[in-house]
């Protein structure tokens, strides 16, 4: 079967600087793969290298088969490849149903003078973004409909502006999902909702996800298959229990005298 | 039990909403319950109605003024408010308008195209002229794209100024594009479906028809796909673009439509005015056109209408000593029964500021007579003045100015004292004021207009800095 998602020895450097070299990276359908690694081994470099913000330099990305390299990101967006922020960018002054509503521009067609016109096609387009975009935000229970979805989006809690920012990519109607650190700043609770909802949104949603995580205890919950970086390598790759007592990665993490000293104590 | 979908805070919060208190709670409540498109067309049906209030040709051309300045902001909404594009530019676009009508509705070319043609044409070249324009707008954001966007505003007068003897190699004769600083005098009256338009009231509807369509069609793609892609590039450009928005062509079609609403406008314009000059399209413009949205509320339709109307209407207001006076008073008593509270408080300063006033009139006469004298320029309410406001014979404007002075000094003061010292220094302050308008400004209507209006904008601003109509906005933390 052939990959979703696959990069093939995708290197990127800046200046004299390589965030990634010859990275190899395959997601198939339906996976939830955890992408782990120490602060600047190019996790988020990888997510933005598959969304098109940057371009590699070299190896070549392949989506359904096809290569998506020089392609804009909108148009890669549109493809099925939906990302969250680690950072929050949310549109912040829209209402929480307008920011899923935002996300569906590319897959639906009317045009200006059709919208301006409020022609039968428009009209019927727009009932049909206004409930997509509903029926995205129920997929979070009570906590993005009701009231809350003619609130404007800065109004909202910082764990529900997580939230709100999957039911953003979700909008896109998305096949494979990229979550850069869903669980980052959230209580122990909202963590474990989360672990859940990264299961649902594969088994109700149907989408393969790849996750950007540093919390161990998220990425044991939901991996299928995890891959290690550092310094924009790949050094390991597998199921978690592989991974975590990989030497590489925990020298990675904590540092090869740590990891001598630790021999030396057992 | 609170209805499916919203808690206790919720049920309270629209409780709140509608619980409105004092006076106006009944209107204000009404007008809530009404829709934006039944106010739309109560609105559109009193401006029809304003042709038939009166005959002067001076108060229908301030409307068409009005209307002008409304599409203007409407225009510029869509690139500044919705797409959030610092365009300076802008008011090249307006002048490209006219100057195309121009070209093709008057003797300069001997070229008398059909109205509807011209238009259409006008339209095009300026929706083509904003792509154009719009290019820097994908490499350059904020105050960079504001800069080299205001260069295309400063050309458009150096060109339309200069454009008057051009050499091209393959003419004998210098070619005549503009007419240079004369502008193009002579443009031909529209003609719109076979009906001539001589005067200035059939502007003022052919502009009302071009307005409500606008403005229809401005709601709706605010609704829109197109409307949400502008604000979501505006709110995060990557975001967007990655959230499948083509937020680069988004840009340009903004541009566009910005520039085909004042291309459109700026041919009414040299129809109505018969002529195009470099001087009609100049910054100053461009700022009021600015002033006016900002003021109204960028991002709202009804606040770029509002503010069209305000700074289109209040500096032709302020034209007159008489209505100024009325509006100097009216507005200082309105910013007073606002801001004070609780009533009797107010009702106390006022009380005191007319105290004030004959004390000090009547002292001022004890001791030099020729004090109070001078003769204030005449109007309705000048009687009232009579014994209460001091108006020297002689060194009238010397008084005058040092006056200003100290009433500058005076409201400085006011924004730093707190609790009954302020209530204190408000009163004599408050003479000042009258004295200083009464004196100074009133005898010259040329220069208080500005100062007036300028004061007006400044504490509309204050009192609403996001605008009349417009809706707080957070700053992303990018």
């Amino acid at each position: 079967m052939a990959a979703l998602l696959e990069l093939r020895e995708v290197s990127k450097s800046f200046g004299g600087l390589a965030v990634m070299s010859r990275l190899d990276l395959h997601l198939d359908e339906g996976e939830i793969v955890s992408v782990i690694g120490p602060n600047g081994a190019g996790k988020t470099t990888l997510f933005n290298l598959v969304t098109g913000i940057y371009r590699p330099d070299g190896g070549d990305i392949l989506f359904d088969g096809k290569s998506i390299v020089g392609k804009e990101p909108h148009r890669i967006a549109q493809l099925g490849i939906a990302r969250t922020f680690q950072t929050l960018r949310l549109f912040l002054n829209m209402t929480v149903k307008e920011n899923v509503m935002a996300a569906t521009y590319g897959n639906t067609k009317a045009r200006v003078w059709q919208s301006a016109l409020r022609t039968p096609f428009a009209r019927r387009e727009e009932r049909e973004v206004d409930a997509l975009a509903e029926e995205k935000l129920s997929f979070f229970g009570k906590r993005l409909i009701g009231y809350r979805m003619e609130q404007p989006a800065y109004s909202l809690s910082y764990a529900n502006r997580r939230r709100l920012e999957i039911a953003r990519a979700t909008g896109t109607s998305p096949r494979v999902l990229l979550l850069d650190e869903p669980a980052a700043g959230m209580n122990p609770v909202e963590t474990h909702e989360i672990t859940e909802l990264i299961g649902q949104l594969r088994d109700q949603g149907g989408y393969t996800i790849l996750v950007i995580e540093h919390d161990m205890h998220v990425v044991e919950g939901i991996s299928d298959r995890v891959v290690a970086l550092d310094h924009g390598e790949k050094i390991a790759e597998g199921s978690f229990e592989q991974v975590a007592t990989d030497a590489r990665v925990v020298e990675a993490y904590l540092g090869a005298k740590a990891v001598r000293e630790g021999k030396a104590a057992e | 039990m609170p209805r499916i979908g919203t808690d206790e805070w919720v049920e309270q919060q629209e409780l709140r909403t509608e619980y409105y208190t004092g006076l106006t709670a009944p209107a204000r409540r009404a007008f809530d319950r009404v829709g934006p498109g039944p106010r739309f067309f109560a609105f559109l049906g009193i401006c029809a109605l304003f042709p038939f209030l009166t005959d002067s040709p001076f108060l229908i051309r301030v409307g068409v003024n009005v209307l002008l300045f409304a599409l203007l902001a409407l225009g510029l909404n869509i690139v500044v408010g919705w797409a959030g594009l610092l365009d300076l530019g802008y008011v090249a676009f307006y002048g490209f308008g006219a100057y195309t009508y121009a070209w093709v509705s008057s003797g300069q070319f001997d070229i008398h195209l059909p109205t509807e043609l011209a238009i259409l044409i006008v339209v095009t070249a300026s929706a083509l002229l904003g792509l154009l324009l719009g290019l820097p707008s994908w490499r350059l954001v904020g105050d960079y794209l504001a800069i080299t966007t205001l260069f295309f505003a400063q050309i458009f007068v150096e060109l339309t100024t200069n454009l008057d003897r051009l050499q091209l190699p393959w003419m004998d004769e210098p070619l005549d594009l503009t007419g240079g600083p004369n502008g193009i005098p002579g443009i031909d009256r529209m003609q719109i479906l076979g009906i001539e338009l001589p005067g200035v009231r059939d502007y003022f509807f052919l502009l009302l028809i071009v307005f409500a369509l606008v403005v229809i069609g401005l709601y709706y793609v605010n609704e829109s796909r197109t409307g949400r892609g502008w604000r979501a590039s505006r709110e995060d450009p990557l975001a967007a673009e990655l959230m499948t928005t083509p937020v680069n062509r988004l840009k340009l079609l903004a541009f566009a439509m910005g520039a085909a609403i004042a291309g459109l406008s700026g041919s009414i314009f040299a129809a109505v005015q018969t002529g195009v000059f470099p001087q009609n399209f100049e910054v100053v413009l461009l700022i009021m056109i600015y002033a006016a949205l900002i003021l109204g509320g960028a991002g709202s339709i009804s606040g770029a209408i509002l503010g069209a109307i305000i700074v289109a209407s209040v500096p032709e207001i302020l034209r007159t000593p008489e209505n100024a006076r009325f509006l100097f008073y009216a507005a200082a008593i309105a910013v007073l029964v606002a801001t004070m509270r609780p009533w009797q408080r107010l009702a106390v300063v006022v009380g005191a500021v007319v105290a004030f006033g004959v004390v000090v009139y009547q002292l001022v006469a004890l001791a030099w007579p020729e004090g109070v004298e001078g003769e204030t320029a005449g109007g309705r309410f000048s009687g009232l003045l009579g014994s209460w406001m001091v108006i020297p014979a002689e060194n009238q404007e010397l008084i005058g100015n040092i006056a200003f002075v100290l009433l500058v000094a005076g409201v400085l003061a006011l924004t730093q004292l707190r609790g009954d010292a302020r209530v204190m220094l408000l009163v004599p302050t408050l003479y000042l004021a009258s004295f200083v308008w009464e004196n100074r400004l009133i005898a010259q209507p040329s220069v208080t207009r500005q100062l007036l209006f300028g004061a007006i904008l400044v504490a509309m601003m204050t009192r609403r800095p996001h605008g009349l109509l417009g809706t707080p906005r957070v700053e992303n933390p990018v």
